[in-house]
């Protein structure tokens, strides 16, 4: 049994690194940049949470819209303070700031909270269930945070398959000008999905934060990391490429924690992507770039 | 219908365009020909606020669209297929065209839009499902036109509709063009075929170096000695 509880733990940890990864397949699908500071906004997020519910008593359900609200601010903020001005520059211009955002919020949440670790209480509050007589222990945990990735997947590929704002999102990820051209108002697009990623990444933190409750300035800096791993690993810039890099990801991690060695589980998470990337560049389920001289 | 006045435009220290005025009145079907690097597309694309001028004006139905930014002009009635055509390669031909219609809402209009795209172009209802990246070129100009006008505009400008299509479909295109424009909506064709341009054109321009040098009845500059020599191989 000891096999299925860390394959479930490590689609668990999974759907996090995929609704993390969302944030960055959208934004590069979109804006055609790497948003290095994502991970921070998921930091940030959990920050919310923690001081709603610990400081203030709310509900956790609460506590999570309101951090939704909250990251969902911060990351239009960003775009338009950051990113936005740039639009023209050259990539390594915007990666740079994107890198800077990212120390810029690692800072200000070392100024506001302070870096010793608080400990995050669960947003779930329900032990889960247990199966086989007992000796296959599922947690609420681990339940609830698959759902909600399964259902956020939907949601949004829905959400851009069939709405005005979708369609648009689409438009402007496969030709910009073209967008325009369109009467799409390319700016308005970016925006939304810097939103959308942002309000992702609080349900991340959360999510994240309840599965390992400690909570520093630097909590978002590592999932950030393997969640755009498991963008580029799906293919970055599909949505169901960030589902099945994310998850493959995670279980990946957790089976080489389980078996082989936990200090070398990250190692061994960036060796498979590795190997990947040079027999499938674009990723699992990436298109084919072809560069417009 | 539109009017550009003074019209310049600079990349950078290169002036692309150096002060060109004309302008195309309702119903017509306006020729700019001229080489390459003459200001064609540049003049296109500055008048659908995709470039901004240094100066001049830009008038649509007497209302300046200068300043106004490229996504709000199809809702003011100005269509604009691109040069490259550009449609959306992963989207299906379908979505392309649904695409066309974005700024529209009103579900029967765009039904009807469909209705005569797919009239016009038969070979697009056939391929409604495939996605656009896999069809021929001279199908995704068709694309990239039905396109255009799933908006229904009054005022449609083309971007080198003929380029690198094969003689067949260069046929075809022109044939559409003139459909659309006895379908009584106004077009401003930008062509280095000048044979075929002056051909179905009421008047036309000729660009040079980013000034108009000639300007006329289409027949006429057909019969112009310098037009034959230099645009029309003659």
């Amino acid at each position: 049994m000891g096999f299925l509880t860390y394959l479930i733990n490590g689609l668990s940890l999974g759907s996090v690194y995929a609704i993390i990864a969302l944030g960055y397949t959208m934004v590069y699908g979109i804006a055609k940049m790497l948003n290095f500071a994502h991970g921070d906004v998921i930091m940030i997020g959990a920050y919310v949470v923690f001081m709603c519910m610990a400081n203030s008593g709310m509900p956790a359900v609460v506590s999570i819209v309101i951090s939704i609200v909250c990251c969902t601010a911060l990351g239009m903020i960003i775009e338009k303070i950051a990113y936005k001005p740039l639009r023209k520059a050259t990539n390594l211009a915007v990666l740079i700031t994107a890198i800077g955002v990212s120390y810029f919020l690692q800072n200000m949440a070392l100024m506001l909270f302070g870096s010793n670790p608080v400990s995050f209480t669960s947003v779930i509050n329900w032990q889960g269930i247990s199966l086989a007589g007992g000796s296959l222990k599922i947690t609420g945990n681990a339940i609830i945070t698959i759902i909600t990735c399964v259902v956020i997947m939907i949601v949004l590929m829905w959400f851009v398959k069939n709405t005005k704002p979708g369609q648009a999102m689409r438009a402007v990820s496969e030709d910009k000008e073209a967008a325009i051209l369109m009467g799409i108002n390319v700016n308005a697009t970016i925006s939304l999905t810097f939103a959308i990623g942002s309000g992702l990444a609080a349900i991340a933190g959360a999510l994240l934060c309840s599965s390992y409750p400690s909570l520093t300035p630097y909590t978002g800096s590592m999932p950030g990391i393997k969640a755009f791993t498991a963008a580029v690993f799906g293919g970055i810039g599909s949505i169901p490429g960030a589902l099945i890099g994310g998850l493959l990801l995670g279980i990946i991690e957790i089976l080489a924690k389980a078996y082989i060695s936990s200090q070398l589980a990250d190692a061994i998470v960036f060796a498979v992507l590795i190997i990947v990337l040079l027999v499938k560049p674009t990723g699992i389920l990436g298109k084919q770039i072809k560069e417009k001289v | 219908m539109l009017e550009v006045k003074d019209l310049i435009v600079n990349y950078g220290v290169i002036q692309a365009l150096k002060g060109i005025s004309f302008e195309v009145n309702e119903g017509e079907v306006i020729a700019l020909i001229g080489a390459n690097g003459a200001g064609k597309t540049t003049t296109l694309q500055t008048i659908s606020g995709m470039l901004q001028p240094t100066s001049g004006q830009v008038l649509l139905e007497g209302t300046d669209i200068t300043k106004v930014p490229g996504h709000k002009i199809v809702s003011m009635g100005m269509a604009h297929v691109p040069e490259g055509r550009r449609v959306f390669p992963g989207l299906t031909v379908l979505e392309n065209l649904k695409m066309g219609a974005y700024t529209r809402s009103n579900k029967k209009e765009i039904g009807d839009a469909f209705d005569r795209v797919y009239e016009s172009f038969p070979r697009l209802k056939e391929r409604q499902n495939q996605l656009a990246g896999t069809l021929s070129g001279g199908e995704q100009q068709m694309l990239a036109m039905g396109r255009a006008l799933m908006s229904q505009p009054r005022i449609i400008l083309m971007d080198e509709p003929s380029m690198g299509l094969s003689p067949i479909y260069v046929e075809e295109i022109f044939n559409i063009i003139q459909e659309i424009s006895k379908a009584g909506t106004t077009v401003l064709l930008v062509e280095q075929n000048a044979k075929k341009a002056l051909a179905i054109a009421d008047r036309a321009y000729v660009l040079e170096t980013g000034n108009i040098v000639l300007s006329g009845d289409a027949k006429t500059l057909m019969n112009d000695d310098s037009i034959k020599k230099a645009y029309l191989g003659e």
